[in-house]
């Protein structure tokens, strides 16, 4: 079982860690991904996004041990980026890696939805109208109910 | 060796503030709080603003008694990953 969990300070390439942990997961069947990016059509202009060494990355690290428990995986992957980025830029690479795909896609959906929910992560966007900060989003506490 | 506490501003209040971090003398957190800029101690006190003492978050923030080489910090909302 190979949990690969990781805060990253700059810019990552997603095809390159998928096929990396791809080849870590010689039992697995299927790998389900995600890719979360920076919106490129909403006037922002930068992404930054802050986080608290003490307990970002070791919740992190929690939420993908419950993944591993609930879902028969072969491995799990979660990078986060932290810093300041630009529009497209890869925010989130989540990847599950099952002998059979339902499981992987299931995990891979329960991260995300506690990820948007719940990460010590805090972000501004700045557009022409100067740098705000983003308020946490109602849907994504729904999306996180969905798994109680 | 006399060493002192340290409180940590997360997100907005990292620029409410215009630091990340202060180093302030050990006592009750009231008594650190009483010391500050009023405007950045109220948004400190603000109902959604979670504390965790060194790591770990803390259920109530009644009561905090800061000793030395302790880390609070203050955090704001998240904005989800």
């Amino acid at each position: 079982m190979i949990l690969d969990v990781r805060l990253v300070p700059g810019a990552f390439d997603p095809a390159g860690e998928l096929a990396a942990f791809a080849a870590r997961v010689p039992a697995a069947g299927g790998v389900v991904s995600f890719l979360g990016k920076v919106r490129a059509d909403s006037g922002v202009e930068a992404l930054e996004i802050r986080h608290y060494e003490p307990m970002t990355l070791p919740g992190f690290a929690a939420l993908a041990q419950t993944a591993a428990r609930r879902w028969a995986l072969e491995g799990l992957l979660l990078l986060h980026r932290v810093g300041e980025m630009g529009p497209d830029a890869p925010i989130v690479l989540v990847a599950a890696a099952a002998r059979h795909r339902r499981d992987a896609f299931a995990a891979t959906d329960f991260v995300m939805d506690h990820l948007k929910s719940e990460s010590w992560l805090w972000k501004r966007e700045r557009t022409a109208q100067g740098w705000r900060w983003i308020e946490p989003r109602a849907q994504d506490h729904a999306d996180r109910a969905r798994w109680t | 060796m006399d060493r002192g506490a340290r409180l940590v501003f997360l997100g907005r209040l990292e620029d409410l503030a215009g630091m990340a971090e202060l180093a302030v003398p050990t006592g009750p957190l009231e008594q650190v709080l009483a010391g500050l800029d009023r405007e950045l101690a109220v948004a400190l006190l603000d109902d959604r603003v979670r504390l965790a003492l060194n790591g770990r978050l803390l259920a109530e923030s009644g009561g905090i008694m800061l000793g030395a080489g302790d880390e609070l910090a203050f955090l704001p909302p998240v904005s989800g990953g």
